[in-house]
């Protein structure tokens, strides 16, 4: 009797609990000792890598300068009507005088000037000009001739429009500054036709990139072949000539190609010795767009031949054979038995090579010239020359999206599964 | 015992160490190269000779100066004693509140006849966070066997292509380019400002330079013009004075010095903001002798940059190792000084971003 009711009810475990319910447990804790096991990776690339990025791509939107520095101004702006055409009254000017005195204490009032002359030119100047000179203002006189004769911008009503657009804690101003557009006074509106560059270096990028990946595959398919179907003895002799350069500084690799492809370098006195081409009609292979490509398949040819090696090495040499012993020529062979089975090797090299040269930045800085620099060049002058970390910001968020979004189509049309590292 | 011997003999060591490391690095953070080398002789090592428990330590990120110091103030955690910038850079870090205000003439010597420090530096203190340590100039260095037997003898000898047909090196940037070519474009020397600072003095500056533009080779690094004139890829580009000055006299390049046109800019040092009262009471003490006139005279023995204070300029002697007279190398010698500009630091401040953003865009057309 007693046997027939456990059998109707669930199974139970040998502590007389519910088998699920214990199958589960052990589960849940196998998963957090596991959990446990990465926890020191995961809380190191949490802290030293996503967490900086979202800082950096924070700043791209992060606008609280303005009203943190102004407080009162940006309150008394609201009632004035930008398109009026007549610079605020009183009141506003009255408050300005408070938040500059109190900037002025702090030293913020010239930061808030970098910020706005990213905005409209001269601001910079005019808020230091102003900061050395509000302390001696009377409070009592006419505040709105006084600041207009420190400075006759501040009876300008483009600078108020420029500080009432940009006065709330969050801007799209970077983002916009970064499609060449700008928060104009009817609202967005392109930039002028000479400050151009963002959407057209973006495209050059992309372009370049696709460039350099196809050549990389190129040259890289054909020397990955040979690594894979000779003896060992010689393919690990090719296998070091392929390495070699993998491990030399990649400053001196660059500066090598100076030297082997300016106008008086080895290549074109080689030319010129040989009667290929005259003297004063020596190629310009630097400096511009060939020398960014040329440079650049280098650089990044073994992170082509890599993968395809590894993924070449497991394809049977015996498939081929099969092949050609039911009558296939060896072009036949090659195209619908082997080239097929080394896609995925493709894929990975493709995919490594194009995400690498997309971010590149030193060699094109160096053998680039004009026509050869990529979006990098821009983000890094704007890190480190001006400082506007907002735009470099915005522009890094531009091309990790573009990034991921041809990562997505790539997986749409090729498939991710489909790449292999070896 | 042995163990124990051991470990207290280890503890003691790194609390010496620990100690020294403390109380008695100082970071200077530099240029690197011929720069670094002519500072360490001029200022560090008599500083410390002088001062036996300081320990000079060198960085050569003086680059990276403004983007790195933003972060480290972000972070909290300034790691440098003193830096060295150029003019621009200082006013920039002084706008962003990143560099400490110095007040000369408490914190720094009198020149030896008693002038103070805010007389004998005059115009160089551009802005209340900068110590003026040295003027320099960037100016234009020709080939000597590539311009015929004319050789070029003012600034506009790099429009005219008729003359001196070649590839020319400019730097990668619109200051200075834009003075030069408003002024070869027969604008007087006291309009080029208030021409740039307009959209047509802006396009007839660009108008000048897309005479020359498929011409030029364009620059990034100082180096990168001395070795372009060295394997005569240009016939004549601009560089930093002193860059030339090694090229031509201790390289022996057939390579000479055009002076005209040259824009002055000034280097000097900052102190970063939000040191501990200890570490700023040690730069600043560091400053005082680095910078008094008989330094800033010593250093023109490594390099051919002019000293920042005036009462040094009759002090500057003979190179140290060529033995040749520094004074006619300096870019303030009364001889070279007939056509000269001065950066102009507060248009620039504005208008940098403005220009540079015309400029990038005209050079990728």
């Amino acid at each position: 009797m007693a046997n027939g009711d456990s059998v109707s009810g669930p199974i139970l475990a040998a502590d007389g609990r519910p088998l699920r319910q214990s199958l589960a447990r052990a589960l849940r804790l196998q998963k957090l000792r596991a959990l446990m096991l990465i926890a020191p990776l995961l809380i190191f690339i949490l802290v030293t890598f996503a967490a900086p990025i979202a800082d950096m791509l924070f700043r791209s939107v992060e606008n609280a300068i303005v009203p943190n520095t102004l407080p009162l101004t940006v309150a008394a702006l609201e009632d004035w009507d930008d398109a009026s055409g007549q610079p605020p009254g009183e009141k506003v000017f009255a408050a300005l005088r408070q938040d500059l005195l109190a900037a002025v204490a702090a030293k913020a009032h010239t930061k808030l000037g970098s910020r706005l002359n990213y905005e409209q030119t001269g601001v910079a100047s005019l808020l230091r000009k102003t900061g050395r000179r509000v302390k001696r203002m009377e409070e009592d006189g006419d505040l709105a001739a006084q600041f207009a004769k420190i400075h006759k911008s501040w009876a300008d009503p483009e600078t108020w429009a420029t500080i009432k657009r940009f006065s709330s804690a969050y801007t799209s101003g970077y983002f916009l500054n970064a499609v060449d557009a700008k928060l104009g006074a009817t609202g967005i509106e392109a930039r002028p036709e000479n400050e151009r560059i963002y959407i057209f270096l973006f495209e050059r990028t992309l372009l370049l990139s696709v460039v350099i990946t196809v050549a990389c595959l190129l040259i890289g398919y054909p020397v990955a072949f040979l690594l894979a179907t000779l003896p060992m003895r010689t393919s690990n002799m090719l296998m070091i000539l392929v390495l070699l350069p993998f491990w030399t500084s990649l400053l001196v690799r660059t500066s090598a190609w100076k030297v082997l492809l300016q106008q008086q370098g080895v290549i074109n006195d080689t030319l010129v010795f040989i009667g290929l081409v005259a003297d004063d009609g020596r190629l310009a292979m630097i400096n511009n767009q060939t020398g960014t490509i040329i440079a650049m398949t280098h650089i990044l040819l073994p992170f082509m031949i890599l993968p395809l090696y590894s993924v070449m090495r497991t394809i049977p040499p015996s498939y081929m054979r099969a092949a050609k012993s039911l009558g296939a020529t060896d072009w036949t062979a090659f195209w619908r038995v082997y080239f097929p089975q080394s896609v995925p090797g493709i894929g990975a090299g493709s995919i490594l090579v194009f995400i690498l040269a997309i971010g590149y930045y030193i060699t094109p800085e160096l053998v680039g010239g004009t026509s050869g620099t990529f979006i990098s060049n821009r983000i890094a002058y704007h890190i480190s020359s001006s400082l506007n970390w907002g735009l470099a910001a915005a522009l890094g968020v531009i091309l990790l999206v573009v990034v991921l979004v041809l990562y997505w189509l790539y997986d749409r049309i090729v498939g991710i599964d489909n790449v292999k590292l070896g | 015992m042995r163990l124990r011997t051991f470990l207290a003999a280890g503890a003691v060591a790194s609390a010496a160490m620990a100690g020294a490391a403390q109380a008695e690095d100082m970071t200077i953070v530099s240029w690197g190269g011929a720069y670094s080398a002519s500072q360490m002789n001029a200022y560090h090592k008599p500083y410390m000779e002088m001062n036996p428990g300081v320990n000079i330590i060198n960085d050569e990120s003086a680059a990276e100066a403004v983007a790195k110091l933003r972060a480290m103030a972000e972070a909290g955690n300034t790691t440098w004693d003193v830096v060295d910038v150029v003019a621009s850079d200082a006013i920039r870090l002084c706008d962003e509140g990143l560099a400490m205000e110095v007040d000369v003439d408490s914190m720094l010597a009198a020149a030896p006849d008693g002038t103070p420090a805010s007389k004998d530096f005059g115009d160089f203190l551009v802005t209340p966070c900068f110590i003026p340590q040295i003027v320099y100039s960037t100016t234009f260095g020709y080939r000597t066997d590539m311009v015929g037997d004319t050789p070029p003898k003012d600034v506009c000898a790099v429009f005219d292509l008729e003359t001196y047909p070649g590839k020319r090196s400019l730097e990668k940037r619109p200051i200075n380019n834009m003075e030069w070519a408003l002024m070869c474009d027969g604008v007087a020397m006291e309009d080029i400002y208030d021409q740039l600072a307009t959209e047509e003095g802006q396009a007839r500056a660009f108008a000048k330079l897309d005479t020359i533009k498929d011409q030029v080779v364009w620059w990034s690094a100082g180096a990168d013009t001395p070795q372009l004139l060295a394997d005569g890829e240009v016939v004549i580009g601009s560089t930093y004075n002193g860059r030339l000055f090694k090229l031509i006299e201790e390289d022996k390049q057939p390579v000479a010095m055009l002076w005209d046109g040259q824009v002055f800019d000034l280097d000097g040092w900052i102190v970063p903001a939000n040191l501990s009262d200890e570490r700023k009471k040690r730069a600043l003490h560091y400053l005082n002798f680095a910078t008094d006139t008989q330094r800033l005279a010593d250093q023109a023995k490594f390099i051919s940059y002019g000293p920042a204070r005036m009462s040094s300029a009759p002090m500057v002697g003979k190179h140290a190792s060529l033995g040749i007279e520094m004074g006619p190398h300096m870019p303030n010698h009364p001889d070279n000084m007939s056509n000269t500009l001065l950066y102009n630091y507060e248009f620039w401040a504005d208008y940098r971003d403005d220009i540079d953003a015309k400029f990038q865009t005209w050079l990728a057309k």
